[in-house]
C-alpha cells in the first residue's frame, strides 16, 4: 500500500471527534502521545467485524469461525508487513506495549537470567520498560544498570556505552522515541553494538510505531513492543515482535486454551509461536482494527507522518521558547512529534487546567518517567504531542493559551 | 475566565501558592509524615511538634500544583494550636467543602477551596497535605497516599 497525497486532504474529516467544542472553544487535541484519535476507517473496520464476521477463532469448523480466523491471521500478516518482520509467527498479539514487555520479562527473563547478570536500560525509559525489568531482576537475582541521559537536551550518552556494555549484560532494553523528551534514539546503532556482544535487545516502540517507519530487520532488534491505540487504532490491542529463534526457545508465560499441542493430567506440550504466547481467546476483533490502522497509516505514508509531526513539534518548540520563565527539555534538532516544558513558578497541572479552559488537551505530570524527572531535577512537565490531523493554527492556540496562563500566575521567580 | 476556574483559583489560593506559609522542616519537629499522590506525582511532607495532644508547631514541604501547595500552606495556619481531635474535625469539614462545594460560614479561609468540587480530579490535590498531617498526628509510619483514601 503506497502513500497518496489525496489521503492528507480533508484528513480532519476522517476524525469526527475533532469536530467539537470544549469549554466553548474548538477542541485542540494535543495529547496524542497518551493516545491518538481513531479515523472512521478503523472504527468502521471494528464495526463491520462485529456486525458480520464475529466468531471465535481457530478450531472452528463453521463458516463464521473460518472467516474470523482468516481476518485475525490476516491482521497478523498485515502487522508483519507493517514492521517488516520475516514471518507472521514473529508477531504475538498482546494488550499493548506494557503487556508485550512483560511477556519478554516474564518468559525470556527467568529462562535466561541468573545472579550476576545485568539488564541494561536507559534513564529515559517509561515505567512500562522499567518496572517489568525490576520484577525480572528480583526474580532472577540479575541487577539493573542505566545508560545516562545527557541532561536537558535529553540524548543518550553514547560515550558511556563502552563502559556499560560488559560481558555481564544479557539484555539491553530501550525506547525508540522518548515519551517525555521527544528524543529519537539511534536504535539500529544500539542494536548493532549489543549484537556484537551477544546481548538481546528489546525496543519500546510505543511512541514511534504510529509516527515513522519502523523496520525490525533494518533496526536489527530481537524484540519490539507497541500498542495499537497510539497508532490510530483502538485500545486493548498491541503486539510483540520477537525473532523466531528466540521465541521458539522461550517457555509460555500464561497457560490456557489455544496454546497447547497436547494436555495430560500432569504435563502439557506447547504449540510454537505465536499460539504459545496467546493463551485463551485472543482479542481478534481489535486485531482486525489494528490491521485497518496499518492500512490507514501506510496510505498517509510514514515518512510523511514523521515529517508532519516532527515539523509541528519543532515549530511549537521554537515558539514556546520565546515565553518568559520556560524550560524546554528534549533535543534541539530533530525530535519526535512532541514537546515537553515547564514554567518557573507555575505547576504543570495548573497549566493543563488553564489550557483545558481554552479547549486545548495537554498532559501534565511525570509522564510515567519519574526516574528521568528526578535526574533532570523536575517534578513534572507540560507535554504537547502532535499527530496527523494537527495543524499549525493549533500551535497558535497553544502559545496564546500559555501566555494567558503565565500572565495569570506571574510575575514569576 | 469561566466562573468555575475563577472559583478554583481564588485570591487566597494564589496568595498561599505564591507565598507559602510555614514551608520547610521545623528543626524541633517530633512527628512527620510523607504523602504521595501517585497519579500526578505530587509530594508533601508534614512536620509537627506535638506538645501533649496539641500541635505546637507545624510546617510542610513538597511539590505540586497551586491547589496542593496552597492547601498545605493554609492547612498549617489552621492546624497550629489545635488538638488531634480538633484537627480531625477540621479535616472532616474541609473534606466536605472540597467534595460538595458547600461553604460553611465559620470556616474562614478554608472556604476558598469550595471551587475544587467542580474539578473532581483536583480534590486529591487539596487533601494530600491533610492526609499527611493526620498520619503524622497518629504516628502512622506508612506514607499517606491519596489512592488509598476515599476522597
Amino acid at each position: 500500500m503506497s502513500p497518496t497525497p489525496a489521503a492528507w486532504e480533508r484528513i480532519r474529516d476522517q476524525f469526527p471527534i475533532l469536530d467539537q467544542k470544549v469549554n466553548g472553544h474548538p477542541l485542540v487535541y494535543l495529547d496524542n502521545a497518551a493516545t491518538t484519535q481513531k479515523p472512521i476507517a478503523v472504527v468502521n473496520a471494528l464495526d463491520r467485524f462485529y456486525a458480520r464476521d464475529n466468531s471465535n477463532v481457530h478450531r472452528g469448523l463453521h463458516a463464521l469461525s473460518m472467516r474470523s480466523t482468516d481476518l485475525y491471521e490476516g491482521a497478523r500478516s498485515r502487522v508483519k508487513t507493517f514492521i517488516n518482520a520475516r514471518e507472521p509467527e514473529e508477531i504475538i498479539f498482546t494488550r499493548g506495549t506494557t503487556e508485550s514487555i512483560n511477556l519478554v520479562a516474564a518468559s525470556w527473563g527467568p529462562a535466561n537470567l541468573k545472579k550476576g547478570d545485568v539488564i541494561l536500560l536507559t534513564e529515559m525509559e517509561h515505567h512500562s520498560n522499567l518496572v517489568p525489568w525490576q520484577l525480572a531482576a528480583q526474580r532472577t537475582g540479575a541487577t539493573l544498570r542505566y545508560l545516562p541521559v545527557t541532561g536537558d537536551e535529553g540524548l543518550l550518552d553514547l560515550s558511556a556505552l563502552d563502559r556499560l556494555l560488559t560481558p555481564e549484560v544479557k539484555l539491553f532494553a530501550f525506547t525508540h522515541v522518548s515519551n517525555t523528551l521527544g528524543t529519537i534514539n539511534p536504535v539500529a546503532e544500539l542494536c548493532a553494538r549489543a549484537r556484537k556482544l551477544g546481548i538481546v535487545t528489546v525496543i519500546d516502540a510505543a511512541q514511534s510505531i504510529g509516527h515513522m517507519p519502523v523496520d525490525v530487520q533494518a533496526i536489527g532488534c530481537d524484540f519490539l513492543a507497541f500498542s495499537g491505540h497510539k497508532m490510530a487504532s483502538v485500545t486493548g490491542i498491541g503486539a510483540l515482535y520477537g525473532r523466531r529463534a528466540l521465541l521458539d526457545a522461550m517457555p509460555p508465560w500464561q497457560g490456557g486454551g489455544g496454546m497447547i499441542s497436547s494436555v495430560d493430567f500432569l504435563e502439557s506440550r506447547w504449540k510454537p509461536s505465536p499460539e504459545r504466547f496467546e493463551a485463551g481467546t485472543p482479542n481478534f476483533g481489535d486485531a482486525v482494527a489494528l490491521g485497518a490502522s496499518c492500512d490507514f497509516l501506510d496510505l498517509l505514508g510514514r515518512d510523511e507522518i514523521r515529517r508532519h509531526d516532527g515539523d509541528l513539534a519543532r515549530e511549537a518548540r521554537d515558539r514556546l521558547a520565546e515565553l518568559p520563565g520556560i524550560r524546554i527539555i528534549g533535543p534541539k534538532g530533530e525530535r519526535g512529534g512532541l514537546v515537553s516544558f515547564a514554567f518557573s513558578g507555575v505547576h504543570a497541572h495548573d497549566v493543563v487546567t488553564f489550557a483545558d479552559e481554552d479547549g486545548i488537551a495537554l498532559r501534565g505530570g511525570h509522564h510515567c518517567n519519574q526516574p528521568l524527572m528526578k535526574r533532570l531535577g523536575l517534578t513534572s512537565t507540560v507535554r504537547a504531542s502532535f499527530y496527523v490531523y494537527n495543524e499549525r493554527r493549533e500551535i497558535d492556540a497553544l502559545v496564546a493559551s500559555m501566555r494567558r496562563t503565565i500572565k495569570f500566575f506571574g510575575p514569576l521567580d | 475566565m469561566s466562573a468555575d476556574l475563577s472559583d478554583l483559583y481564588q485570591n487566597v489560593i494564589l496568595d498561599h501558592n505564591r507565598r507559602p506559609r510555614n514551608r520547610g522542616r521545623i528543626p524541633t519537629a517530633n512527628r512527620s509524615a510523607h504523602g504521595d499522590n501517585p497519579s500526578c506525582g505530587d509530594q508533601c511532607d508534614v512536620y509537627l511538634r506535638l506538645d501533649g495532644d496539641r500541635i505546637a508547631e507545624i510546617s510542610f514541604d513538597g511539590s505540586g500544583c497551586a491547589i496542593s501547595q496552597a492547601s498545605a500552606s493554609l492547612m498549617t495556619t489552621q492546624l497550629k494550636g489545635k488538638t488531634a481531635s480538633e484537627a480531625e474535625g477540621l479535616y472532616k469539614k474541609f473534606h466536605e467543602i472540597v467534595t460538595t462545594g458547600k461553604e460553611p460560614e465559620d470556616m474562614s479561609d478554608l472556604g476558598a477551596f469550595a471551587g475544587v468540587h467542580a474539578f473532581p480530579a483536583r480534590i486529591k490535590c487539596a487533601t494530600l497535605s491533610w492526609h499527611a498531617a493526620l498520619n503524622a498526628l497518629h504516628g502512622d509510619p506508612a506514607p499517606a497516599t491519596t489512592e488509598s483514601h476515599k476522597d
